[in-house]
């Protein structure tokens, strides 16, 4: 089988892929574009975590195939910060404890990003609604709400560039999100 | 890692050019909509295509067009269907079942095609190949094809759900054809020899393997709906451990057009996820000339459930869901007939 040639966006740059044609968005986004922020779950459609925006939907990357994918935008959560500034989202995670493991966020910031820029004032019903394809087996899902509520909130006072500046070393301080896979 | 076997992919640049491949790549080219279907069967090696041919990018397959009722294209993403303001306002039954369908995100990728011809269902039969293989695989997807779904028996499966049976038992699990069949729509099938429209529900046999009735060179390019009038009513309930990502285990949708003085002129009910195929049930014209009474319902729900013959190959315990069918039955009508009670 023949390699596959894709051009599409990744987090606004475009990117031009050689890659095996067999592989699934998440295989080519992690493999072979080095994007290693979109996790490896189920791999069948049944967790969310691989979950990245196509054309600004949320779409599950592990199920979606390469070759389908020329000429695609695709954001991952590696666009989501602009710079050095975090995502509102990316904030109010860390500060309300929304990740622990950290393995089902990705696709739940994505997803609940996709959400806000809908809707930027969702129900927590409307959030529940909007993230029923994400599971978390750590969190509860109450800190997750609170903190897109919170994101919801800060979206709507502070413009996105006076967020906190991400500095490495807050990574090292937390936890890390497993990358077992 | 569960990787994507390999395959030839064609990118159809129009419908025609898509039943060309479909004709050209006979038993072994396959259409690839949305790909949530089609991409686990391929990881867990159920369906192993040489050829899939991409038509979920097609706009002629992406149309809703107003005219004589609603016309909505092959390939539109559920999630739209769901949230489309003229599916919410007349043919609520349908807005239900494909805001019911998995999760938000399988929503956005799944299609209503896709969904219609959605593979039958069994807890024998989605499982990764190393399990399949352990108990030397099913009628279904027989150990002579590879543990590859086929679509007539070859004589060297065994069915694990009746051990007797010379028929495979999946379960017709789509969300969207009971919602659709209730609302008596039809759907067009094209291939390279041109068009047909067919009643829905003669879209489906009772068979786990050869489930629907098209010839394989057909697609199907649209779904079309009878004039959204306000005397029909439509509801649609699904059955499930949880409230999302879970297929039915049970589903009643419910269509129905009153008169004067709330008799009712028309009805057609539908069990999903019972059998094979969608169950219109043949009782629901007893229903009409008389209004929807608390005796009418029980009596119907009552023959309405002896249809539903659940087996063990999904979710829940037999008699359960036996139980529930019932219930549904005679919650959905209850909701038509202005009661208000809770969709489940
Ligand atoms: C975790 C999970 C949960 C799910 N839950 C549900 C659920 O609750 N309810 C439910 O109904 N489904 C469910 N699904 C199944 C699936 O997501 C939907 O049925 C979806 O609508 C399938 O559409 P698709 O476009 O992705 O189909 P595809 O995977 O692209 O195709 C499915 C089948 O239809 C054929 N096909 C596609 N388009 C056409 C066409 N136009 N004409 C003829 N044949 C065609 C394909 O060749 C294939 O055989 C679930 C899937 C997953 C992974
Ligand atoms: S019903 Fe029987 S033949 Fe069909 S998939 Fe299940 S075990 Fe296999
Ligand atoms: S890895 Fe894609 S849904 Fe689980
Ligand atoms: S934080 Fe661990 S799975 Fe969600």
């Amino acid at each position: 089988m023949r390699p596959a040639h894709n051009r599409l966006t990744v987090n606004g740059e475009l990117r031009e892929v050689l890659f095996d044609a067999t592989k699934t968005l998440l295989e080519v986004l992690r493999e072979d574009l080095r994007l290693t922020g979109t996790k490896h779950g189920c791999e069948l459609g049944e967790c969310g975590t691989c979950a990245v925006l196509m054309e600004g939907r949320p779409v599950l990357s592990c199920l979606v195939l390469g070759v389908e994918c020329d000429g695609a935008d695709v954001t991952t959560v590696e666009g989501l910060a602009e710079g050095p500034a975090l995502h509102p989202l990316q904030e109010a995670f860390a500060d309300r404890g929304a990740a622990q493991c950290g393995y089902c966020t990705p696709g739940i910031l994505l997803t609940a990003k996709a959400l806000l820029d809908r809707n930027p004032h969702p129900t927590r019903g409307e959030i529940a609604e909007a993230l029923s394809g994400n599971l978390c087996r750590c969190t509860g899902y109450l800190q997750i709400f609170e903190a897109v509520e919170e994101a919801a909130r800060t979206e709507r006072t502070d413009p996105p560039t006076q967020g906190r500046t991400y500095r490495p070393a807050d990574a090292q301080a937390r936890p890390r999100a497993g990358d077992a896979r | 890692m569960m990787r994507v076997p390999a395959f030839q992919y064609y990118r159809a640049p129009s419908v025609r050019d898509a039943v060309a491949a479909l004709r050209d790549g006979g038993a072994e080219a396959m259409l690839l909509a949305g790909g949530t279907d089609v991409v686990p069967n391929l990881k867990r090696r159920q369906q192993n295509p040489a050829l899939l041919i991409g038509i979920g990018h097609l706009p002629e397959l992406r149309q809703t067009t107003n005219g004589a009722g609603l016309t909505l294209g092959a390939c539109l993403r559920l999630a739209d269907v769901a949230d489309d303001p003229r599916v919410r306002a007349h043919y609520p039954g349908l807005a239900i079942a494909a805001g019911k369908v998995a999760t938000p995100q399988l929503r956005n990728m799944g299609t209503l095609g896709g969904n219609l011809c959605l593979d039958t269902r069994c807890n024998y039969y989605n499982q990764s190949y190393e399990w399949r293989q352990a108990i030397d695989f099913c009628m279904k997807a027989p150990a002579s094809t590879g543990g590859q779904a086929c679509t007539s028996p070859d004589g060297t499966g065994i069915c694990w759900v009746a051990t007797s049976s010379p028929r495979c038992w999946a379960v017709s699990s789509t969300d969207t054809a009971p919602a659709l069949i209730a609302l008596g729509a039809r759907v067009t099938l094209a291939s390279a020899d041109g068009r047909r429209t067919i009643p829905l529900e003669d879209l489906y046999a009772n068979d786990g393997m050869a489930y629907l009735t098209k010839r394989r060179d057909e697609m199907v390019t649209a779904v079309h709906l009878e004039p959204g009038d306000r005397s029909w009513r439509s509801t649609y309930r699904k059955l499930r451990r949880r409230g999302s990502f879970d297929f039915p285990v049970l589903s009643v949708a419910a269509a129905v057009r009153f008169g004067k003085e709330s008799a009712v002129e028309e009805a057609r009910i539908v069990l999903g996820a019972v059998a094979s195929w969608p169950v219109l049930v043949p009782e629901s014209a007893s229903l009409v000339g008389k209004p929807l009474t608390d005796d009418a319902i029980e009596a119907f729900a009552e023959q309405a459930s002896q249809l539903a013959k659940p087996l063990d190959n999904t979710d829940f315990a037999l008699g359960w869901r036996k139980k529930m069918a019932r219930a549904y039955v005679s919650g959905a009508l209850k909701e038509l007939r202005g009661d208000a009670v809770r969709r489940p």
